[in-house]
């Protein structure tokens, strides 16, 4: 045998290599398949296919034996398959409720507008009944109303309070722990926060809609018990355990040497923990904070439960508001597959992986130039 | 202070004419039998020295010897380590570091320290230096570029760097790396340098600047070096420590330890015969 190795020579070897980049490939893959579900469900609102606004024409039911079949099944939006399933009798009835609808929308202005076009999921419309323009979320509604704004600013809301409670505890947690805490503090404190993690977020919303609803009403005086600060806090539970996690995996992989070297000058422990390895560990930091803000912005049952789920659009944390999440997950079981409603929950579903996406990306440059900017390269 | 702790050659007489010695100065730091565990390991036996001011005293033995460890005492850096205790006297200018009531941050402003392996802080060369400055209270801007400027100098690195202080310190070799930290050192002031290796990680090259900068500096400060090699021991040092399985075996004029030790085990050491 020469120098030259193929796979022939270790074959073992090479399967389990084999194996290991297939699997890797399928977490890749599963993701990406996801993605292209959701999307596809959501394409025809994107490309503007859908109609919601109610026919402009209506066949009067006496007028059933006298019309072509084919013209019919086109009016009542049916397959030739399910046509011919249906008897006539049914066929009346059909007809009877679209001339029913049609009669009840009249008296609404709205009846004959398209919701799902694009100027009225994101920009505020006057509609009737309405004192001004607005933005709201109210798709089970005569009219069905799909402005996305509501849900959008509900959820960076929610996700920002959470952050701003979260993030000083977990790096503070994890700068004592990393840094300060002597070693059986370090083995007390380490498992407890991250016990947090195993609390099931169903438990969390729970315990946030009943204890700490109360509790903060009573500290903030505000209005409504479940509100968009009481989610925050809520979430931001859900999340210390994630910040916490990386950031102090972060902060015990700077080397010693640079806590001894600022020790040995005569830095106390706390300096050199915070200007020292807090700074070396930034870009460490910072990942650990982009993956707590893709948790809270997926999080679903701790903002379903303690939001308050109200689909106003309010500058105030201490309204209530709703979430893209809680709103699919409330929501999804309701539609007929294919409908409007449902097409536009899907279309939620993509502006979700949007958003987490885009942070990841912009997460991801942010750290590298952090990164390069602590090793000296430009 | 009685002189059985100072190494033979303090005593005018005994010096020999043709040895280039320095002239003797008062000692600066003064341990009478101390001993340092490790939980119940014994690392240190009861060492007696006295280190001279401005002089430069190297510590050798092999691995494992406890003259690392022996030198961390000067700076409490031991302190950090779990289970370590310290027990007899270890005097700097007279006052014994390890009272309760003494300041380890003081402490640690008059004994500097430069260790094994380069390690300037993830920051600008600039910051590096004007970190230890801000510690300890130094703030107005004219004042910190002024030392910085200073310490750079002193630490033969002023003409790589001075068109790139910006810059990240890690971006530096890492000869010029162990330079800023003895830059770094410098600038607070201290009395007493510590270096722990300081050039065993560095080519000759860079080791041979090291040596230099040691030897000017001992004007001003008082030095202590822990090294490995015997001819950078012989090359800088003005004493010679020798450890041995955590004791000092012997002490005295670097030149007489290298050529005439007056033990059988020294002897052994420095001519390489075991270690």
């Amino acid at each position: 045998m020469g120098i030259h190795r193929s796979h022939r020579v270790r074959p073992l070897e090479w399967l389990a290599e084999q194996l290991i980049r297939l699997l890797s490939l399928t977490a890749i893959l599963v993701v990406f398949l996801i993605f292209l579900f959701v999307g596809r469900e959501s394409l025809p609102i994107v490309l503007g296919q859908m109609n919601s606004a109610a026919p402009q024409t209506v066949i009067p039911v006496e007028q059933f034996d006298s019309l072509p079949s084919e013209r019919i099944r086109a009016y009542l939006g049916l397959s030739a398959k399910e046509f011919q399933s249906l008897n006539q009798e049914t066929l009346k009835a059909l007809l009877e409720i679209r001339v029913e609808a049609a009669l009840e929308g009249s008296t609404n202005r709205d009846a004959g507008l398209n919701t799902t076009e694009w100027r009225y999921l994101l920009k505020p419309y006057q509609w009737s009944d309405y004192e001004r323009p607005v933005y709201i979320w109210q798709p089970v509604s005569e009219v069905p109303k799909y402005n996305l704004v509501p849900l959008l600013v509900g959820s960076l809301k929610t996700t920002l309070a959470a952050l701003f409670f979260s993030v000083p505890i977990a790096l503070g947690a994890a700068l004592y722990v990393s840094q300060l805490a002597s070693p059986s503090a370090k083995e007390l404190i380490k498992p407890a926060i991250e016990l947090l993690s195993a609390i099931p977020s169903v438990v969390l919303g729970s315990f946030a809609m009943l204890v700490l609803a109360t509790a903060l009403q009573a500290l903030t005086g505000s209005q409504f018990r479940l509100n968009a600060l009481l989610a925050g806090i809520a979430l931001g539970m859900a999340s210390i355990p994630v910040i916490f996690s990386l950031a102090e995996d972060a902060l015990t992989s700077v080397p010693v040497a640079y806590t001894q070297a600022a020790l040995a000058l005569g830095a106390s422990r706390w300096r050199a923990a915070w200007q020292i390895v807090l700074p070396a560990a930034i870009p460490g930091v910072f990942a650990a904070v982009v993956l707590g803000f893709g948790r809270c912005i997926g999080e679903t049952m701790v903002v379903l439960l303690a939001s308050g789920n109200a689909s106003i659009l309010s500058g105030s944390f201490l309204d209530p508001c709703r979430t893209l999440t809680a709103t699919i997950a409330a929501e999804l079981g309701e539609p007929v597959v294919g409908s409007h409603h449902y097409r536009m929950l899907f279309l939620l579903g993509t502006l979700l992986f949007t958003v987490t996406f885009l942070t990841n990306v912009v997460g991801d440059l942010v750290m590298h130039r952090l990164k390069s900017g602590l090793e000296g390269r430009k | 202070m009685s002189s059985d702790f100072l190494p033979r050659l303090t005593m005018e007489a005994t010096v020999p004419a043709d040895e280039v010695t320095p002239p003797p100065s008062a000692p600066l730091i003064e341990t009478k039998h101390l001993e340092l565990f490790y939980g119940q390991h014994r690392a240190l036996k009861g060492i007696d020295l006295a280190i001279l001011e401005k002089r430069v005293t190297a510590l050798i033995g092999p691995s494992g010897c406890g003259k690392s460890t022996y030198l961390r005492c000067f700076n409490r850096m031991n302190d950090l380590i779990d289970g370590c205790r310290v027990v007899g006297e270890c005097r700097i200018g007279g006052e014994d570091i390890y009272d309760p009531k003494v300041d380890v941050i003081e402490l640690r402003k008059r004994v500097g320290m430069v260790f094994q392996k380069s390690n300037p802080f993830p920051k600008s060369i600039f910051e590096n230096i004007a970190y230890g400055l801000r510690l300890h209270g130094q703030k107005t801007k004219p004042e910190i570029e002024a030392v910085v400027e200073k310490s750079l100098r002193d630490a033969a690195l002023w003409d790589e760097v001075k068109d790139r202080l910006n810059q990240s310190a890690l971006g530096l070799s890492g000869g010029q790396q162990q330079r800023l930290c003895i830059a770094r050192a410098i600038a607070i002031r201290p009395e007493i340098i510590l270096m722990d290796e300081p050039a065993s990680a560095l080519d000759p090259l860079a080791t041979t600047k090291i040596e230099e900068l040691i030897l000017g500096l001992k004007r001003d400060f008082t030095i202590v070096i822990v090294t490995h090699n015997m001819q950078q021991a012989t090359r800088i040092s003005d004493f010679t420590a020798f450890f041995y399985l955590g004791e000092l075996i012997e002490y005295d004029l670097t030149s007489r330890i290298f050529t005439n030790p007056a033990k059988k085990q020294t002897e052994d050491y420095v001519t390489g015969r075991f270690g």
